[in-house]
């Protein structure tokens, strides 16, 4: 895969970070560095592998249906950057 | 029905001559719980603002979700009763998306094992029987409510995070709807299986079952299918059928004009009745998908699939299937009685008590249902027990009260949750079938009606129906009829 300016600035988007252009020079370099080295795996053949995506082997970790106490309102708006009374504030959202 | 028979012919007089509507829907069902999907905090609808989280379902860094046996379980249920391949090895996926509804930015979905694969659903439409395939059903967590102030100019929203986190039941069906009365029975088919499943409670005012469609069109004969458009912001079934309508015109039209469909998001605005761009296919959003790695995979085994097939009641088809043929029952009765499980669950109970299938069935399809009408009453917070219908019906049985007077004693039945033999007494309303009493008020409006009797003897037979009324009048309705009749003639004479 190649990365190339226009990759970087799509992702960045994604990321919502907003990258200087110098930054995402040097960013085009280290990912096409870093997809190269781990290209090196498709040297492999892993036709018969399934694909992973944890790394311990244990499954099936689940809970009770049981209540466990909430945490107090104020606790939940503490630290929020904005509220407004009992609910969180945020900017307008159209849709 | 009526209206979506109406809406379908509208439809076939105006699109269908020359196109093929193709319809496929999404469904999201909040499943029954009463925690969260992967933290403790209670599922309950109503409470006052962000009282119902906890640092997991806020999105603080370092929690730890856990998955809820019960939604997972409930979950597997539907997967199974919608007759789906069940991936034996399942995970659940991170779906990234930037909305103030999501506390994460991520939704933890499923996308590369869905819990259930290519199951179907059979469904009726006047009187034939169709499949509708379904792509996949899988559980992810739902997001918060945001609530838009209402003052002009405004430019914040506000978030309620109590519903963030309630297990959510996602349903895809294939594109093998073509009509509204096709969507309308797949919607009322879904909601009655996850009813009697007891996987959700459906109630759609409270948002635990929505709907989402995605429409296309293409000319009659073809097999390609047209640019599809999805349209959002359902919030009942009626909308569900008009916004389908609204865009099948709306589609054959742009067609009409040689122009094409672009590949797009709508809203569905309730009020204007019109449906309106919310993002095209260019603008769609990149999700991102990956492993949860907070979450363990789940794997189901041979022995946990059986408990969850045993544990899948009788289904509303097969169910009326039954009561058709144990109760001899019309197809209509049952039809009714199987449409709500509370009403089928009543009838089953009752039956069980006392063996008159077809007395309960007509108490239940009439009367109660015209109370609930009536009343605007919520068939689910009915106050009658089944050993409360089955008294009252014996009553009857016996002849203690007639059968207007126990329509009364039904309905107060309904209001309170009194016992009927206890209505009955505090209201004196037991029949009279005391011959001498009966006797003294039949005497006494004989005697206050000379001109009836005249009337009778002259040969005019309905006079004889104004005397028993009479003699109800005055007994209050308790008086037994068939002795007040037999009474009454032999008195007259003819």
């Amino acid at each position: 895969m190649k990365i190339d300016k226009k990759t970087i600035e799509y992702i960045a988007n994604l990321s919502r970070i907003e990258l200087s252009n110098q930054e995402k020079e040097t960013f085009v370099h280290q990912l096409s560095d870093i997809l190269a080295y781990i290209e090196k795996l498709n040297q492999l053949n892993t036709q018969d592998i399934k694909p992973m995506a944890y790394s311990i082997n244990t499954t099936n970790v689940l809970r009770d249906d049981k209540l466990e106490p909430p945490i107090s309102r104020e606790d939940a708006l503490i630290n929020a950057p904005s509220t407004m009374g009992v609910f969180f504030k945020v900017p307008k959202v159209i849709e | 029905m009526i209206s979506a028979v109406s809406v379908a012919i509208e439809l076939q007089k105006v699109v269908i001559m020359e196109y093929e509507v193709v319809i496929g829907l999404e469904t999201h069902a909040e499943l029954a719980t009463i925690t969260k999907l992967f933290c403790g905090c209670s599922t309950k609808f109503g409470a006052e603002p962000n009282t119902q989280v906890c640092p997991v379902c806020l999105g603080m860094p370092g929690v730890l979700p856990v998955m809820n046996k019960k939604a997972f379980e409930n979950a597997l249920k539907a997967a199974v009763t919608l007759n789906c391949e069940i991936n034996k090895f399942t995970n659940f996926d991170r779906k990234s998306y930037y909305y103030p509804d999501l506390p994460k930015n991520y939704q933890i979905s499923q996308n590369y094992y869905n819990l259930g694969i290519d199951g179907y659903m059979d469904i009726r439409v006047n009187g034939f029987q169709k499949k509708i395939s379904i792509h996949n059903v899988h559980l992810e967590e739902e997001a918060g409510k945001l609530i838009h102030p209402e003052e002009s100019g405004a430019d914040y929203s506000l978030v309620d995070f109590n519903r963030a986190g309630v297990p959510l039941l996602e349903i895809v069906s294939y594109p093998d709807m073509r009509n509204v009365d096709e969507v309308e029975s797949y919607m009322q088919t879904l909601r009655k299986i996850l009813l009697y499943t007891e996987v959700s409670d459906c109630k759609m005012q409270e948002g635990s079952l929505r709907f989402e469609a995605s429409i296309s069109l293409r000319k009659k004969g073809t097999e390609k299918l047209g640019n599809r458009v999805e349209i959002k912001n359902l919030n009942s079934m009626k909308s569900v059928i008009k916004a389908i309508e609204y865009e099948a015109m709306r589609q054959s039209e742009l067609l009409d004009r040689g122009e094409t469909i672009d590949r797009e998001t709508r809203l569905w605005d309730e009020v204007g009745e019109k449906s309106q761009r919310m993002r095209s296919k260019e603008e769609s959003q990149d999700y991102r998908y990956f492993p949860e790695p907070d979450l363990l995979p789940v794997i189901i085994d041979e022995k946990w699939l059986s408990a969850i097939k045993a544990s899948i009641p009788e289904l509303p088809l097969e169910r009326k299937q039954r009561f058709i043929e144990k109760f001899k029952l019309s197809d209509y009765d049952a039809g009714v009685l199987t449409e709500e499980k509370v009403l089928a669950d009543l009838f089953d109970e009752c039956v069980k008590l006392l063996d008159l299938p077809k007395a309960f069935c007509n108490w239940i399809t009439n009367d109660l249902l015209r109370e609930v009408k009536d009343r605007k009453l919520d068939i689910n917070d009915l106050k009658i027990k089944p050993k409360q219908l089955a008294s009252l019906v014996e009553i009857i049985e016996k002849g203690t009260i007639s059968s207007t007077i126990a329509k009364e004693v039904f309905s107060e039945m309904l209001q309170t949750g009194k016992e009927p033999q206890k209505i009955i007494e505090e209201k004196g309303l037991a029949q009279i079938s005391d011959k001498g009493l009966i006797e003294s008020v039949v005497d006494k409006v004989i005697a206050n009606n000379p001109n009836v009797i005249e009337d009778y003897k002259k040969g005019k037979k309905s006079a004889l129906t104004f005397l028993v009324g009479q003699v109800m009048k005055e007994t209050k309705g308790k008086a037994n009829p068939k002795m007040v009749n037999e009474l009454l003639t032999k008195k007259v004479g003819v």
